[in-house]
């Protein structure tokens, strides 16, 4: 696909396929389109040229769950756990169907998969970085979606709180989902994802992260800065 | 104690004013909820400054102003967020543009029809004494469809209030609601301006709303909790009006007012 904005190129020929039961990390530098990608995907840009395909056919609401950065949430809006994983259940009512007794046990199961059944009750304000974005996994669990597009979710998450955001999602990957993760932390990538979009307004390299993650990859990534860039045995780092 | 309450019962103009009050007191909190939430205060603001030329309509070809001004609402609200999209302004900006325009083009009328006499403090300020047995079957009317709205796009409001990004997966539905919530804002707005004006308006779905805010966790809790505050201070702002001579609009805000002020000194909420 080719993504356009107000003039600027923000995506050129971006071409990639990820086949049920991936969990893909999608990095790259400030500005290298990673939230465009996962906007396009979820068909809130328009698509200059080509197309995107879900489960072979073209992309639909319920079928693909997506959690924005953080900063695009309203946090002034008082809502507990319980609330938000109801949401994911919006596109299986009717417009004038309440939730039944169904939804509100397969809110609590979800909660339970991502071990917050016991803070269902809590604001999402009360909440750490990591617990918000098992919520946040949680809702589309409800939702019933087999795609999950998670942009910048490690950001403002410690690393043992990624890590347990890691083993959900890789739960939910063996189950046959396709997750895509989009983030800056260079950290472990081999060990989290099987797969690795490096994108810089274009598909740097795609694959396993043991294959593609080069020095050539890093330096057309992160230029000059990427070459002093070094894997040692967890992953990249400075 | 019981006359101050029950003696200006007696009187069908005080009755229909306490029911419009009532139903004023409850539906701009319910409704205002979501404006505090979601930082819309300046569009209730606009709404009730924008029905204006629909009004001067209703006075001019003899039908009740607040039947008048429904169209006006309605069309003004989906205006903002048409101008909004097409544009690529903020909310705030549109609605500065329609606001002025269209509060200019109901002064205009007002100035350059002869054949009406308005009293223009009633309009700004609110006048539920004069309230007719038509404008309590309007705000009745007006009260259920708004109610059965909210009832129906519960989950959804939700859903777009909180992640209005995220919620844009499902389009189609999400536009619809947002439209239909500005439209039942539009509709609470011209039931609030018999009872409060088109200048205090604003504080009925702001302040009431506001104060729940501080009072309680969940959203559906401040909803219930605002709409309480609002009635009460509709209902403690009439009684004032009536004993004391004073407009009805200014004395239910300074009740909101003063509760809110109350609240504040002793409750804060954590900073986000």
């Amino acid at each position: 696909m080719t993504i356009e904005i107000d003039g600027h190129m923000a995506l050129s020929s971006v071409t990639f396929d990820v086949d049920a039961g991936t969990l893909m990390g999608v990095v790259g530098p400030n500005g290298a389109g990673k939230s465009t990608l996962f906007n396009a995907i979820a068909g809130l840009l328009p698509v200059r040229r080509g197309t995107v395909t879900l489960n072979r056919v073209d992309q639909g609401g319920g079928e693909l769950a997506y959690v924005p950065q953080r900063e695009s949430l309203n946090w002034r809006f008082p809502v507990s756990a319980s609330d938000v994983v109801m949401m994911g259940r919006c596109c299986r009512l009717g417009w004038f169907r309440r939730p039944g007794k169904r939804d509100r046990e397969l809110v609590n199961a979800c909660l339970g998969r991502v071990g917050l059944w016991d803070q269902r009750s809590a604001l999402m304000t009360e909440l750490s970085g990591g617990q918000r974005q098992r919520v946040f996994v949680a809702r589309a669990l409800a939702q019933e979606a087999n795609v999950l597009l998670l942009d910048e979710a490690f950001s403002g998450v410690d690393v043992g709180a990624q890590e347990d955001l890691v083993g959900v999602l890789q739960a939910l990957r063996d189950e046959g989902r396709i997750i895509l993760l989009a983030t800056h932390d260079m950290t472990n990538l081999a060990g989290r994802f099987d797969q690795v979009l490096c994108l810089n307004g274009y598909v740097c390299a795609c694959g396993p992260p043991d294959q593609v993650l080069t020095s050539e990859v890093m330096e057309q990534m992160y230029g000059a800065h990427g070459v002093r860039l070094t894997m040692d045995g967890s992953g990249w780092t400075t | 104690m019981i006359d101050f309450i029950v003696a200006p019962l007696e009187y069908g103009f005080m009755i229909r004013a306490l029911i419009g009050s009532v139903l004023v007191g409850v539906m701009c909190p319910l409704l205002g909820a979501y404006v505090v939430t979601r930082n819309l205060a300046f569009i209730g603001d606009a709404l009730a400054h924008a029905v204006l030329p629909g009004m001067v309509v209703g006075f001019m070809v003899g039908i009740n102003p607040a039947i008048a001004a429904v169209p006006t609402g309605v069309g003004v609200a989906v205006l903002i967020r048409t101008v909004s999209r097409r544009a690529g302004l903020s909310t705030d900006t549109s609605i500065g543009i329609l606001f002025a325009t269209m509060f200019a083009l109901g002064l205009a009328m007002l100035a350059s029809a002869t054949t009406i006499r308005v009293d223009m403090e009633d309009l700004l300020l609110g006048e539920p004494l004069a309230a007719t047995p038509t404008d309590i079957y309007v705000s009745l009317g007006i009260t259920a469809v708004v109610i059965l709205g909210l009832f129906a796009l519960h989950h959804w409001l939700l859903f777009s209030s909180f992640d209005p990004v995220g919620s844009q997966i499902f389009r189609t539905r999400t536009n619809i609601v947002d439209y239909a919530f500005l439209i039942m804002l539009a509709l609470v707005i011209v039931i609030g301006i018999q009872v409060a004006g088109i200048v205090l308006v604003m504080a009925m779905l702001v302040i009431p709303a506001a104060t729940a805010y501080l009072l309680v966790r969940r959203f559906t809790s401040m909803m219930v909790v605002s709409a309480m505050l609002g009635a009460a201070a509709a209902v403690t702002g009439l009684y004032a009006s009536y004993h004391f001579n004073l407009p009805a609009g200014p004395a239910m805000t300074l009740v909101a007012s003063g509760i809110f002020a109350l609240v504040i000194s002793f409750r804060r909420r954590a900073p986000i």
